[in-house]
């Protein structure tokens, strides 16, 4: 939803994103020379950057902020073959409210859910200033026709979905065809119109950092809003070291086009900590301006209880058990 | 019901200020004073003269500590000499367990030995903590394993035999890594050893004396004296075998002359102005860590710092870029803080040196970059600095500052990257970032420096020699190099 039906009395959340103007800066015949012209990427720095950007310690003030920061970013995420209407609606009620104890606990970003749901999404989320964010394209290997992952896509904007995370084609990324890669984002910005748009890399499967952050500028230059680390659906999701890598490149886009893309973090984030830690991330490398929900998302799933847990923590001065906090 | 948790009014605050976090000192229990550690035991000092010591950051006296003249060193230097035979004559497998029971002892007190670091020498805890403290642990872990495999260490050349009592100085800027890389080599060859700390940062020191007791090493083993300039030079003249010294290359010349034709063996590790070398196609944004590391790590109190950075022309304006945004991160301020990124400058001295470089670079017509930052009133304190629109002949290219000062320079080709890193008398490190493997090894090879590191920069270990070309130095540390000057060479008759 956006900012014009965003309603404080209900939720805390930020206003979301406003309709995305993000257009292509690049044309197909200009992808090679964006991947070769892409900085490469020692990993042992980067790595060694991360882990020591980790050991930040966050106390007190700066950590409540954080920790609601930390919920204000979120993409709670259901994307099960299993998910029904009973599922979605009762995670939305938790989006909104995440601590039905804590009115002041703010609500979440958005909720990450496949197609089908969107229209029950958009019906419980009216209103209360939390998105709907479906997955589309083809989700999670992108590998269906063009025609269907595009259709795809503009079904999901007809269905009322405010932002919508694509996943980068592999295939061609890896195969070194460049420029139907960046064409297929292009087609799919098109198709998305102004509605928000992440573009997924599923770094776990590229292999290296260069390519990492070859992808970040290829989605970036086809006009992506955000660039998202992981589907969650492969073993190797969202480390430090991938947003890190993603950071910078997005740092180097803002320099170059003086346009900022937003990044999102999604699969293996579980624990409040290693959440603070993305935002020390984020912090130190593009800055504070940063430090949105219109320019930083974690999409999670079992995150919100334990950030919950840890809120309650710095409130009481102990920890509650899981069974304090519900589990929608 | 609970309280209300207060937060910033509206979303984002306009910044994101990481409250404080400092580790606690309540594991120091300092005494008073602390006497000289000789033959196994804290002794008064002979001279009767005691110095406070201070804490760089706030200027308090943390304690006194003895000073240590001519006829206290002799005593030092007897009780080393006592010590050596029955050393000698113990199993090397018995020596290495010593050693061992060192390191773990030094893993044990981990965190007592970093919180005093820190306050003793203003360095931040995050680098104590992580690098000063743990690499001080792994050099004795390492020569511990060498105390019994001498034999095989350098085949074909006879049997390795200590050289005696070694005299060894050692610097203010990582005190009790040095004083590891300075005593595991030593005790692993089966040598005594009389141990100079710098005079303003002699507190781990005495702390690894501690260690030492409670390791059961044997007294006279290792003799720790504390004072400045004249106990070293007592050390100096005293009837030792064989002299190590790190620290400047002004002393660095005087130990030499004055041990010249006496017989007593020698290394020197010494000053450095070393180059590191950016090329258009290096990872940059790992390349701009590795400059700040290199520069920015120890506050620059480091003799293998990168302290010129040469950025070939395509990339300079980027590089630049890139460097002064992310010295605007940089955290400087109480260095017992976790998150504090550069602490404080060791002593008023160094502060003024410092000063004065920098003031030189400004007169000359360098173009100096400082981001802002507040500074604590109390204690000495430097802004990290760049300086550009530098070249060879500016003071600030040539001396080493010993500081938070980086000068840039550019370079068009790989030869002339050559040329300019290897136009100055030291020769200790350098630092080459590039994507392309051949042009690293066609640098490394070329480049007149002890240490090349490859897009990495201030990298230690215990397995791998350190050391300088020129008025660097001469001899190595660390490693399967490190036992040679505490050896001699007996050869075998066939």
């Amino acid at each position: 939803m956006h900012a014009g039906r965003y309603d404080a009395s209900v939720s805390r959340s930020a206003e979301i994103a406003p309709r995305s103007q993000a257009e292509p800066v690049a044309t197909a015949g200009e992808a090679a020379r964006i991947v070769a012209r892409t900085q490469a990427v020692d990993a042992v720095g980067l790595e060694g950057r991360a882990a020591a950007l980790a050991t930040r310690s966050i106390k007190r003030d700066t950590k409540v902020w954080g920790l609601e920061l930390v919920i204000r970013c979120m993409d709670l995420t259901t994307l099960e073959g299993s998910d029904t209407t009973g599922k979605i609606v009762a995670m939305c009620a938790k989006a909104v409210r995440p601590d039905p104890t804590r009115p002041d606990v703010p609500g979440v970003a958005a909720v990450c859910i496949y197609p089908q749901h969107v229209p029950v999404a958009v019906a419980q989320l009216r209103g209360t200033g939390v998105a709907v964010a479906s997955v589309a394209g083809g989700f999670p290997a992108g590998l269906g026709s063009l025609g269907s992952r595009l259709h795809e896509i503009r079904d999901v904007v007809e269905a009322g979905a405010d932002e919508i995370d694509i996943v980068l084609n592999r295939s061609l990324f890896l195969g070194g065809r460049y420029a139907e890669t960046l064409e297929e984002l292009v087609a799919a910005r098109e198709a998305a119109g102004p509605t928000h748009l992440k573009v997924i890399l599923e770094t776990g499967e590229l292999g290296s950092y260069d390519r990492v952050r070859q992808a970040s500028m290829l989605a970036m230059a086809a006009g992506a809003d955000f660039i998202k680390t992981s589907t969650g659906k492969i073993g190797v999701s969202a480390t430090l070291p991938v947003a890190l890598c993603m950071l910078e490149a997005v740092r180097d886009f803002r320099a170059q086009t003086g346009r900022l893309v937003g990044v999102k973090v999604a699969g293996g984030v579980r624990r409040a900590k290693q959440a603070l830690q993305h935002l020390v991330l984020v912090h130190e490398t593009v800055g504070v301006e940063y430090m949105t929900p219109d320019l930083f998302r974690i999409g999670a799933s079992s995150l919100l209880n334990d950030v919950l847990m840890q809120l309650e923590k710095e409130r009481t001065g102990h920890y509650s058990g899981p069974d304090y906090f519900t589990i929608d | 019901m609970t309280e209300a948790i207060e937060r910033p009014a509206g979303d984002a605050p306009p910044e994101w200020e990481y409250a404080s976090a400092p580790e606690s000192t309540d594991v120091m229990r300092l005494d008073d004073r602390y006497g000289l550690f000789i033959g196994g035991e804290f002794v008064e000092p002979k001279s009767g003269r005691w110095f406070p010591t201070i804490s760089p950051s706030t200027e308090e006296t943390l304690a006194e500590v003895a000073d240590a003249d001519a006829a206290d060193v002799a005593r030092a230097v007897d009780a080393a000499r006592d010590a050596a035979p029955a050393w000698q004559g113990l199993a090397p497998s018995e020596r290495a367990k010593h050693i061992f029971r060192i390191a773990r002892q030094v893993q044990e007190r981990a965190r007592e030995l970093a919180v005093l670091e820190t306050m003793n020498g203003g360095k931040p805890i995050k680098e104590s903590r992580d690098v000063d403290v743990p690499l001080a642990a792994a050099h004795f872990f390492y020569y511990a394993g060498w105390a019994d495999k001498l034999e095989y260490a350098f085949p074909g050349r006879g049997s390795p035999k200590p050289v005696g009592v070694a005299g060894q100085i050692i610097p203010w800027n990582f005190p009790l890594l040095m004083a590891a890389w300075k005593l595991a080599p030593a005790l692993a060859t089966g040598n005594t050893a009389v141990l100079k700390p710098a005079e303003t940062t002699p507190l781990t020191a005495l702390l690894l004396a501690q260690i030492m007791q409670e390791a059961e090493l044997p007294p006279g083993v290792v003799n720790i004296v504390t004072g400045a300039g004249e106990t070293g030079a007592a050390l100096v003249d005293s009837p030792v075998d064989k002299i190590a010294f790190t620290g400047s290359t002004a002393v660095g010349k005087a130990i030499r002359r004055a041990t010249a034709g006496s017989g007593t063996r020698l290394t020197l590790e010494l000053g450095g102005k070393a180059a590191n070398i950016v090329f258009e196609d290096a990872p940059l944004d790992q390349a701009v860590e590795g400059v700040i590391n290199g520069i920015f790590f120890n506050q620059g109190h480091v003799c293998c710092a990168g302290s010129r950075l040469l950025v070939q022309e395509p990339v300079f304006d980027v590089l630049l870029g890139k460097l002064k945004e992310r010295l605007q991160t940089l955290r400087v301020g109480d260095p017992l803080d976790k998150n504090t990124d550069i602490g404080a400058i060791n002593s008023k001295a160094q502060l003024e040196k410092i000063e004065e470089l920098v003031t030189s670079g400004v007169d000359e017509g360098a173009e100096i970059y400082q981001p802002e930052c507040d500074l604590p009133e109390r204690g000495f304190w430097f802004r990290p600095t760049l300086f550009t629109g530098v070249s060879q002949s500016h003071r600030i290219a040539r001396e080493e500052i010993f500081g938070p000062v980086l000068s840039i320079l550019t370079f068009r080709t790989p030869d002339e990257a050559i040329e300019k890193a290897n136009n100055t008398p030291y020769g200790l490190s350098a630092g080459i970032w590039t994507e392309k493997g051949s042009r690293i090894l066609h640098m490394a090879q070329r480049l007149r420096a002890g240490v090349v590191w490859a897009n990495t920069f201030n990298r230690f270990d215990p397995a791998s020699p350190f050391g300088g070309y020129k008025e660097s130095g001469f001899g190595r540390e660390g490693g399967l190099h490190g036992l040679e000057p505490y050896l001699t060479f007996e050869r075998v008759s066939s």
